[in-house]
């Protein structure tokens, strides 16, 4: 089946999440960071944050709830079964703390075969509460014997 | 950092749960990576690591090397190839492949068991 590239420019709704300080501890311990910016609000501030920081890779969880609707659109019509994450960018900017209320949109940025693999690639943007980007994702994913 | 140097490396052996304690803490649920029964119907040998799982150990390592602060990561890019399994050590190394203007770029690896699981990876770190 020949990736069908007419999804390709579609754009999703914005999907906001609030960002919670024991969510951060989860992720931060799940990925084995151990720095106390991470965990406790002291010395968050202490190092100039506002609030406990979220480690950089935290972007995939207020990201997710944006992409999820993009790759399992109908009209982008991703194989699941054939799905592999092929690859991944983010490029931050501000930091993201504990009480930041984070908004992403992600929209299709390409769809082609190459060597009877579809190459799907996501856009995402994300945003704080006061409209300063904090990541911008590129989100790549291969479709096995398109 | 100068060009040419290497990053310290980062060697971390995830335990038998930690794919389910990543799924948690990440929501992605997927069986491949919590269900060896599922995983071997889909022809994998075993549950298999989350891709960005791995992604975050080589986020770890380069902060690491830029001092430990956070915010020095300002970019990373990364191709997942091959795939990363639970109790077997993960090594983390890099090199420096441009640098300057407290600024550098650091070609980044990991592998495990002799195979690459996360390759051209590209980190820009920024030095205080």
């Amino acid at each position: 089946m020949p990736a069908d590239a007419s999804a390709q420019g579609k754009s999703f709704p914005a999907f906001e999440y609030e960002v919670g300080k024991e969510k951060i501890g989860e992720f931060a311990r799940a990925i084995g960071v151990d720095n106390q910016v991470f965990f406790d609000r002291e010395h968050a501030r202490a190092a100039g944050f506002r609030d406990v920081a979220a480690p950089p890779m935290f972007a995939v969880v207020y990201c997710a709830g944006a992409m999820a609707p993009a790759i399992f659109d109908d009209e982008v019509g991703i194989d699941f079964a054939a799905l592999v994450h092929g690859g991944q960018e983010f490029v931050w900017g501000e930091p993201v703390c504990a009480g930041d209320v984070i908004s992403t949109v992600a929209r299709v940025e390409s769809i082609d075969e190459r060597g009877g693999m579809g190459f799907y690639v996501f856009a995402s943007e994300s945003t704080n509460q006061d409209g300063a980007e904090v990541v911008r994702g590129t989100w790549t994913n291969i479709v096995r014997g398109a | 950092m100068n060009e040419g140097d290497q990053i310290p490396e980062l060697k971390v052996t995830p335990d038998k749960y930690l794919p389910h304690r990543y799924a948690g803490a990440s929501g992605d649920f997927n069986p491949i990576h919590i269900d060896p029964e599922f995983a071997k119907q889909v022809g994998l040998p075993q549950n298999i690591l989350h891709g960005l799982y791995s992604m975050a150990l080589v986020a770890r390592a380069n902060v690491a090397a830029a001092g430990g602060d956070p915010r020095s990561l300002r970019r990373l890019s990364v191709q997942f190839r091959g795939m990363g399994v639970p109790e077997q050590e993960i090594t983390v190394s890099g090199t420096v492949k441009q640098a300057g203007e407290g600024r550098v770029v650091v070609d980044t690896v990991a592998e495990q068991g002799g195979k690459k699981i996360i390759k051209n990876a590209e980190a820009e770190l920024r030095l205080q």
